[in-house]
């Protein structure tokens, strides 16, 4: 396989240039904790004054999250490839991976991943295993399964969004802040979507589906059978934006023109 | 006095000729303050209020503590740092001011840049989307000026003080990000400090953090009123006064032991 050991002589080289400055990878890390920390925080200090969040409890609420720090993980570490825009078309640097026999999408993500935020799936999986036995939650040995899957689709479909959003870049250069905006939309689907309106409901569910990437898979561990038709949706939402993007992606490439210089 | 004015005209003008991008600065603001919006309705239920503040309030102390935050918020920690790793700190040094004072005026220019091209075209729009209350007294408005160029004072100061701890350090990248991390949580802007358990709340008092986002979010919403609002803007400027004395040390001793890298 072409792409695997492409794929692990670019870890390798990655992990040799953070290692050289290992304090600097540490407080990044270090960093990325207290941020997820902000966020408990957030949710325990809310729970000091209400019990029940829409009829989601305390407890159910910090499950959410946990879970949807994985997928979030993986999303950074490979496919945040906010400044694309910026870096491959204006600078022009797209030119340099065309002319290699490698697909462009995955030769960019080789080359933006940052590993140190896969640290994220620990705290994910930590914020998780403490809700849930607060919750008694029982597993079944097909769990773990649903489980990959789950994170997987929302991984994707986060990774999709993002990959469409720089596809857009193939079309208009202008720097637009789309990225930034998408992050805190992203926010959103941390939290039950019974909270929001119907409109930012939908919007969460089928246009930006955020909500497949927390709560809807959540409530599959969390035994809410109501929201189980959402929640095996998650890996098939998943496959099509991921699906979706790159061919969009793929067709962005035909219209790229070079930035010149 | 003339040329620090001369500063806050310059970044101002600067500020101005790159304005587009701030037009939707105020949709991510808008995006961030109807998350919360949602997110508190729900918190509150049924219930009328929670530590004194009913559910409007808390509405218009979200929106009213983004909103503030493009005024005091800046990045001349980050330019501080760029400055001192690069080097060009030295020719700040034989410069007829004080490099500080330079900082705290260009970080104003901003301030007032997003005053008046963010904060104030932002506000009309979030109180068009969302029921937001606007205090109807003139007191009232004039307790939140003056509160908010005090947080824009402590916030400036303790951007200050993380900027010139690099002369310490070289690469403070991380204090830096923890610093912003920390200030968003301990200031009030993702939750006013009331709402926080007792014990933390003492811990709180004695830390500058609510001079930044709390107090004036506060005042604001008339979550406090009568000799509360006194209080709360002496609490600022004690610590706007307290905090100048860690600052001109640590600038004092990072003079003498200043190491230029390269420039």
């Amino acid at each position: 396989m072409k792409h695997t050991s492409i794929f692990f002589l670019y870890v390798a080289q990655y992990m040799k240039t953070r290692l050289t400055y290992r304090v600097d990878m540490l407080m990044e890390i270090m960093s990325d904790l207290l941020f997820q920390a902000v966020n408990l925080i957030f949710i325990l200090v809310v729970f000091g004054h209400t019990n029940m969040l829409s009829g989601w409890s305390k407890d159910e609420i910090i499950f959410i999250y946990g879970f949807f720090l994985v997928p979030f993980a993986i999303f950074g570490a490979f496919f945040n490839i906010w400044d694309f825009n910026e870096r491959y078309i204006v600078k022009g640097e797209m030119d340099r991976i065309l002319t290699r026999p490698v697909h462009s999408l995955f030769q960019i993500i080789l080359e933006r991943m940052e590993l140190e935020s896969l640290f994220g799936v620990l705290t994910g999986i930590a914020v998780m295993i403490y809700a849930g036995s607060r919750l008694d939650l029982s597993l079944s040995w097909y769990d773990p399964i649903v489980f990959l899957f789950m994170v997987l689709g929302g991984a994707f479909v986060y990774a999709g969004i993002f990959i469409l959003l720089a596809s857009i870049s193939f079309w208009s250069d202008s720097r637009t802040s789309i990225m930034p905006m998408m992050y805190n939309i992203g926010n959103y689907g941390r939290y039950p979507v019974d909270i929001y309106n119907k409109v930012i409901r939908f919007v969460l569910t089928w246009i930006l589906p955020f909500a497949f990437v927390g709560v809807y898979p959540s409530a599959y561990f969390l035994g809410r059978e109501e929201w189980y038709g959402y929640a095996f949706l998650t890996p098939v939402m998943g496959a099509v934006f991921f699906g979706f993007a790159i061919f969009m992606w793929n067709i962005g490439v035909t219209k790229y023109r070079g930035a010149g210089n | 006095m003339g040329k620090y004015l001369e500063m806050i005209r310059v970044r101002f003008l600067m500020m101005l000729a790159y304005r587009t991008n701030y037009y939707s600065g105020i949709l991510i603001y808008s995006i961030n303050i109807g998350a919360y919006y949602f997110l508190w309705n729900a918190i509150y239920g049924g219930k009328g209020e929670i530590e004194g503040l009913s559910v409007i309030q808390m509405t218009t102390y979200v929106a009213v503590a983004w909103m503030a935050r493009a005024f005091y918020f800046n990045n001349i920690d980050r330019e501080i740092a760029q400055e001192i790793k690069e080097g060009k700190v030295a020719v700040e040094f034989i410069r007829p001011y004080h490099y500080l004072l330079m900082k705290t005026m260009q970080g104003l220019g901003e301030g007032i840049f997003r005053l008046s091209f963010f904060s104030i075209p932002g506000m009309i729009i979030v109180s068009l989307i969302f029921p937001i209350e606007f205090s109807a007294a003139f007191s009232t408005w004039m307790f939140f000026m003056v509160a908010i160029i005090l947080s824009f004072i402590v916030n400036t100061q303790i951007n200050l003080l993380t900027g010139v701890m690099t002369f310490f350090f070289f690469n403070n990248d991380g204090l830096i990000r923890a610093k912003r991390v920390v200030i968003d949580l301990f200031s009030g802007l993702l939750l006013p400090i009331s709402f926080y358990p007792g014990w933390a709340q003492n811990v709180m008092d004695f830390l500058p953090f609510q001079a930044i986002s709390y107090i004036p979010s506060m005042i604001f919403t008339e979550g406090f009123t009568g000799s509360a609002v006194w209080e709360a803007i002496l609490f600022q400027l004690v610590w706007a006064v307290i905090l100048i004395l860690p600052i001109q040390a640590l600038w004092v001793i990072a003079k003498k032991r200043l190491i230029v890298q390269g420039g």
